[in-house]
């Protein structure tokens, strides 16, 4: 007798059950629907209350406030700007003024806490002991104090700008700030800058050449120094061939300060100096517990194969650390740029003083603005932290 | 700072709805059983507080004197400090119920903020404070000069209107709160520190050395200050209006804080509509018949309230100039009450 076989029972309700409702089903499924439109009417009610509030009070809402004439003007901008031009302008100046001491800040934090935790796991006692110093002294104090501490005590003790400190009458130091002679370009800057980069690429090349050579027949040639030559003499005929690339403004005192140079802001610098010892304290932490977390045995091994302690920490420890260090890492990057909005407090023009500060108070559009600016803080939080995913991701596949 | 203004943000967003348009400003204040007043965060003669906490100031006076017509007691208010650029959020979204923080009357503030002013308490003009040691007689002297300047004001706009005006370069720093911009402007981060001319002698007390800074003759603006209360509440609007008219109206009628019992007794219909002795004007307002007997015994006339808080018998020693009453040479007026 045959035996009919079974049909095998249709696996696509039960899967759909689960996916939706969870290990609840269909109830659970059911009560998932009630909770998300629960959430939507609460969000269309405080849309609506406050519209219709914003009407009848009077208050001008929507984003036409965008093309109105700033009238205002701002101390440091990346792009040109004077008060004639909108609120657009005035965003965009903020915004990258934020941008500014965001990667400014988290290179030099990068920089700094690095240093600070492969200091603090030295076997030399007084620089361990440094390096513990500065993460407990930087951590546990306010970051608004160190601020202020940098742009109050340190930076307005410097002398004014008639008395300023200057380096061969180029390079002048004061209380504005420091400034700096301003490169302009000449005919001869294409051709400079198009030299630098195929010298750049070529040392590249040559540098991955010897790399490969090492890896396949073992031996190694020295390349650093063609590298290095290459990329001083192809600029260099570039120079001979087509003029100078630049000629340099030199600033000179005229009235009250400098005119002509460019010009680096106290404020910018208090603010970054700030915001990278700061995080710093913090990164250096995260290395070191990701160094420690790396079993010391990889170490040792390293160790009795010849290699050298920076050899051992670039090659074996660190590269299995980051995979620790990474995520939190991220974290602290976020906080960087997130805390930068302490710039108010020192005048930086930063894109909650200018956009959220003074915007915000000459057009009253709070809601619109702050909407705009936190949208902004989230789009950067999420960038960075998926450059921070992609590099993780990279990192371990390059592991295996 | 920063997290009060994003809190009063989301409050205007979604605690609006709990404030209806057509807002009983007079009756919440009176349920509550205090007046809630937005101030500034310590500026010397309008409004900061002493070595003992009281807040005292010509613009404190403003609320005081709502306080005593409302409650017959000075007393009754919180205060509420804000910075420059917190203040009209704050108005808005119901957490104060009137902003009385020396701030500028302008068409656009009167328009789009959502809020309505009610008088002005002091006419001021904007100037220019400079250390005496740089040797600068007159604003137009200022070219290429940093200025420090606090956030969120009216200043800011004029400072940029008036160097370009005049082809001057110039440099500013603005910052959050105004002591942190005339710290800066101390230390020597700037050369100029620039707001209302009232405000510049008030800062200057708080200078290390106030003889070492002067102020510039230009005064490069119309600064009308006064207070603010939102839109849609005529009633409210209305009482906070007719208090400051009240206080000037006792100057002109010379009722002072010391005679104001013996004026009551008067017999001239004038007097007798301004204590309600006659009529009923405070009730159609929303308040007492005694009203006007109430603010001035709290913090007297306006002409008092001027004299102990910035003018010759204070600390600023500013002259009452366009500020007297419009009968001695000033421009200070208050329609008639009857």
């Amino acid at each position: 007798m045959a035996i009919e076989p079974r049909k095998p029972p249709s696996q696509l309700l039960p899967k759909l059950q689960r996916a939706l409702g969870g290990s609840a089903g269909w109830s659970g499924f059911v009560i998932q629907l009630v909770f998300v439109a629960a959430l939507a009417w609460i969000a269309y009610e405080i849309v609506a209350n406050a519209r219709a509030n914003l009407q009848a009070q009077r208050i001008t809402a929507g984003f036409g406030f965008m093309v109105n004439t700033a009238g205002f003007d701002v101390s440091q901008n990346l792009i040109s700007y004077s008060g004639s031009d909108n609120y657009i302008r005035v965003f965009l100046v903020g915004l990258l003024n934020t941008l500014l001491v965001s990667v400014i800040g988290i290179f030099f934090a990068t920089v700094i806490g690095f240093l600070v935790a492969l200091g603090r796991l030295s076997p030399n006692w007084l620089l361990s002991r440094i390096a513990g110093g500065y993460v407990e002294l930087i951590r546990n104090l306010p970051l608004l104090f160190q601020i202020l501490f940098w742009y109050l005590a340190v930076l307005a003790a410097l002398p004014n700008p008639r008395q300023s400190i200057s380096v061969l009458d180029t390079f002048f130091l004061s209380n504005r700030g420091l400034v700096i002679p301003k490169p302009i370009g000449e005919p001869g800057f294409e051709p400079f800058v198009i030299a630098l980069l195929i010298a750049i690429v070529a040392a590249i090349a040559l540098w991955r050449y010897s790399r490969r050579l090492l890896f396949q027949s073992g031996k190694v040639i020295k390349v650093w120094p063609y590298a290095l030559g290459l990329v001083i003499v192809l600029p260099l005929l570039a120079t001979q061939i087509f003029g100078a690339p630049v000629k340099f403004e030199i600033p000179v005192l005229k009235g009250f300060n400098f005119s002509g140079g460019s010009r680096v802001i106290p404020e910018f610098v208090a603010l970054t100096l700030a915001l990278s010892t700061y995080t710093a304290a913090f990164i250096a932490e995260i290395v070191r517990a990701g160094i420690l977390s790396v079993h010391k045995g990889q170490m040792e091994a390293g160790s009795s194969l010849g290699l050298q302690r920076g050899s051992v920490l670039r090659l074996i420890v660190i590269p299995q650390a980051l995979r620790v260090i990474l995520p939190p890492l991220t974290n602290q990057y976020l906080n960087l740029t997130k805390n930068s909005t302490l710039a108010v407090a020192i005048g930086y023009p930063d894109l909650v003083s200018v956009f959220a500060g003074t915007t915000l108070s000459q057009t009253g559009q709070a809601i619109e603005i702050i909407g705009i600016t936190m949208g902004v803080y989230l789009v950067i939080s999420l960038v960075t932290s998926a450059i921070m995913s992609f590099y993780g991701w990279r990192i371990g596949r390059s592991m295996g | 700072m920063k997290r009060v203004s994003l809190v009063l943000t989301l409050a205007v967003a979604a605690g609006l709805s709990a404030q209806a348009a057509s807002a009983q400003t007079l009756k919440t204040v009176k349920d509550r059983g205090m007046l809630s007043c937005g101030v500034s965060q310590g500026l010397p003669g309008f409004s900061s507080p002493d070595d003992k906490g009281n807040w005292t100031g010509l613009d404190v006076d403003i609320c005081r004197a709502i306080a005593a017509a409302v409650f017959n007691d000075p007393s009754k208010i919180k205060f509420v400090p804000l910075s420059a650029k917190d203040r009209f959020t704050a108005l808005q979204s119901g957490e104060i119920d009137v902003l009385s923080r020396n701030t500028t009357w302008t068409l656009s503030r009167d328009t789009s903020l959502g809020a309505n002013f009610t008088g002005v308490t002091y006419y001021d003009g904007q100037g220019f404070m400079v250390k005496k040691a740089l040797k600068v007689n007159s604003a137009l002297e200022l070219n290429s000069a940093s200025v420090c300047v606090q956030q969120g004001t009216t200043t800011e706009q004029n400072l940029a209107d008036y160097f370009k005006g005049n082809n001057m370069k110039y440099e500013v720093i603005a910052f959050g709160t105004n002591d942190e911009a005339v710290k800066a402007y101390e230390s020597g981060r700037c050369d100029v520190f620039t707001t209302d001319v009232s405000g510049l002698y008030a800062d200057r007390l708080k200078l290390a050395n106030p003889a070492d800074h002067v102020v510039l003759p230009e005064v490069i603006s119309k600064e009308p200050l006064g207070p603010m209360v939102r839109h849609g509440d005529d009633q409210w609007f209305d009482v906070v209006k007719w208090t400051l008219y009240a206080m000037i109206t006792a100057e002109e009628l010379g009722i002072t804080q010391k005679n104001v019992d013996e004026m009551a007794k008067s017999d001239k219909p004038e007097m007798k509509r301004v204590f309600g002795t006659d009529g009923n004007l405070g009730e159609q307002l929303g308040l007492t018949k005694d009203w006007v007997s109430r603010i001035v015994k709290s913090v007297g006339n306006y002409g008092e309230s001027f004299e102990r808080n910035v003018g010759a018998g204070s600390k600023l020693g500013i002259a009452r100039g366009i500020n007297a009453l419009w009968s001695k040479g000033g421009i200070q007026y208050a329609p008639p009450i009857r």
